[in-house]
């Protein structure tokens, strides 16, 4: 009961057009695996309590396309990501304006299920964050019971050895399914999460700086990983490394927030573009390591 | 540094091959100030050990005639009766562990549901609220909750003794010997029981095992809730599959607390039990007699060798409280939950 009230008033800000045409749960659901999807962030703005940390941000993320926001800290690249698969609202005094379309249908419309959405947007954090009291394979499926998804024992099996495959660690774990997560290295550990994640089946996969805890090698190893999923999901990856970003991304966002603004897009556009022939002289200077 | 020396080039042949070089001692001298609180903060820490650990002394000491002259009988006899010379704990011991488990069969669903509700359910605007109502419970007196149990409770509670002991009394421990069924049932003999003494007590449970269950679930990673939420959770799937897990330990040790508590309770259970010296198992009867409420029942009219067989009644009760607690302790401190510093 309390939830509702709680994301209709975090919704206040934003014009609520009720469609009754369409079920309360998104369109396609149900499937395991249905490819990647199409994001699109339409005038997107952010508050915690009275403070504007977004302003007005638009950004197209086309499907099998992995897009890199990057920016200097506190420029609210974070706030965006976690505004595409509805974990901003779950900080208390969050605010949001504007609509985030998936496949053309806004995530935020009134009565459509966080879970739901949540389940088609997966999310892989900054530091990784195994269930620690569950084994590997648990970790994987773990998404599974909480989606209340009931599986087959051989289907489970053929799941667990899919998604780790995926995520480049079946390698390393596959004679030790049943040890805890947490015995993992912590780049061990993210590719688990990233496992864990691409177990619901997700359209889109966002990653919030998920190597910046991880040493060179880890750091290789997941970037091979978002060049293998490319096709499977789209991808959004927030990152500090340039390098990381050039490497990994065909699109990429430069997101700055000025002395006392909210953070927006100064520029947007193909990664090549963007780091080899910037139109704005900001992103010239931040790509090339003049700032931030 | 082995790294270093692995990695330099190799001595010449002529120079004298030196031993690896011995540990060497360290001199990590405190600060004046750093040792004036040391030596504060430890004589604070060795007065609390003292306290105890002469309260235990006193209280073996004390049951040295007693158990001198009773013996082991003093552990098997339910009688009480100092004018017999028959006197024991037997009956009195399985008083206190009824009342006891009575209370927390309430207090332990109650202050879990309490605590996962103030931590991940309460609006934001009420959670203070919560917390403090919660601790407020357990700031009323005990004789407090004595006398409510006494005159509000147990008119009531006697409708739900005799429910349970008409439908569930095939039950050894639900059984009443009374008709249950009879058109005027005898309410005196489901008054005064283990039962309704079980219930205030819960009352005084439920605060501390909340509290301690509480602090342990806001302790709950916030990165392993919002895995869980990123995944499509609800609410109840991160307190099964992240909270729960992770309290674990608060849970234990916090019931384990809430029991030594339970079981040294004496205002609220002396003013609701009538006494009554017999093993029994029926819970909904009337009578029954517990460690602590015995001492201070009988504490002021007791002869010298009375205090004596009081005060090892005491120091059982004494030894059992710390046994609990010290499990509890030990849960604690092993759960992932109770090492708080490491995430």
């Amino acid at each position: 009961m309390t939830a509702a009230t709680d994301e209709r008033s975090y919704l206040a800000p934003m014009p609520s057009r009720p469609d009754l045409s369409v079920s309360h749960d998104l369109p396609g659901l149900g499937e395991a695996r249905r490819g990647p999807a199409r994001l699109d962030a339409l005038e997107v703005s952010a508050w915690f309590g009275e403070t504007k940390v977004l302003e007005s941000v638009s950004l197209s993320m086309p499907p099998a396309t992995v897009t890199a926001l990057i920016g200097p800290s506190g420029c609210g690249k974070s706030t965006f990501l976690r505004i595409l698969n509805r974990m901003h609202e779950s900080v208390p005094g969050a605010q949001l304006a504007g609509e985030v379309h998936l496949n053309g249908v806004d995530i935020y419309t009134a009565g459509y299920r966080v879970t739901q959405t949540r389940k088609r947007i997966g999310m892989v954090f900054q530091k990784p964050n195994p269930f620690p009291a569950m084994s590997i394979a648990d970790n994987v499926t773990a998404g599974l019971g909480l989606t209340g998804r009931k599986v087959g024992r051989s289907e489970r099996s053929d799941l667990i050895e899919d998604c780790l495959a995926r995520a480049g660690l079946w390698a390393e774990v596959k004679d030790r399914l049943s040890r805890p997560g947490s015995a993992l290295s912590g780049g061990q550990q993210q590719r688990l999460c990233i496992a864990r994640a691409l177990a619901i089946g997700p359209e889109v996969l966002l990653m919030d700086e998920p190597c910046s805890a991880l040493d060179p090698t880890s750091t290789r190893r997941i970037e091979e990983t978002i060049a293998e999923l490319r096709d499977d999901v789209t991808i959004v990856i927030v990152t500090h490394n340039m390098q990381q970003a050039a490497r990994v991304s065909q699109q990429a966002a430069f997101f700055l927030a000025e002395q006392g603004t909210p953070g927006g897009i100064v520029e947007s556009g193909p990664t090549e573009q963007l780091f080899e022939h910037p139109r704005d002289p900001r992103t010239d200077d931040y790509v090339n390591g003049r700032f931030g | 540094m082995t790294s270093a020396t692995a990695t330099a080039p190799p001595p010449p042949p002529s120079a004298p091959v030196r031993p690896p070089l011995p540990p060497r001692r360290l001199y990590p001298g405190l600060e004046p100030s750093d040792r004036a609180f040391h030596g504060v903060a430890r004589s604070v820490g060795m007065f609390v050990l003292v306290m105890t650990g002469s309260i235990g002394l006193f209280l073996g000491y004390q049951s040295i005639p007693t158990l001198r002259h009773y013996g082991l009988h003093f552990f098997t006899e339910t009688q009480w009766n100092p004018e017999l010379n028959k006197l024991g704990i037997a009956a009195v011991l399985v008083g206190t562990v009824e009342v006891a488990l009575v209370a927390m069969t309430v207090a332990f669903p109650l202050a879990l549901m309490f605590a996962v509700f103030i931590t991940d359910y309460a609006p934001r605007r009420i959670k203070g609220w919560l917390v403090s109502a919660i601790d407020l419970m357990a700031a009323v007196p005990s004789i407090i909750y004595g006398l409510w149990g006494f005159f509000i409770l147990q008119p009531h509670a006697i409708n739900l003794a005799r429910w349970l002991s008409q439908h569930l009394g095939f039950i050894p421990i639900f059984h009443v010997d009374t008709d249950p069924n009879a058109a005027v049932w005898q309410q005196s003999r489901y008054t005064s029981s283990a039962f309704i003494a079980g219930l205030a007590v819960s009352m005084m449970a439920i605060p501390l095992a909340c509290a301690v269950m509480r602090a342990v679930f806001d302790q709950a990673p916030i990165g392993e809730r919002e895995a869980a939420l990123a995944l499509g959770a609800t609410r109840w799937g991160v307190v099964k599959s992240v909270v729960l897990p992770f309290g674990k330990g608060g849970i234990i040790g916090g019931t384990m607390l809430a029991l030594g508590r339970a079981l040294g309770e004496t205002a609220a259970v002396l003013i609701i039990i009538s006494p009554a010296y017999v093993i029994k198992p029926r819970i909904l009867e009337a009578g029954t007699q517990t460690t602590s409420a015995l001492i201070a029942g009988d504490f002021g009219e007791a002869s010298k060798s009375q205090l004596s067989a009081l005060l090892t009644a005491g120091f059982v009760l004494f030894l059992i409280t710390i046994i609990v607690n010290t499990i509890a302790a030990i849960v604690i401190g092993r759960s992932r939950s109770g090492a708080a510093t490491e995430i």
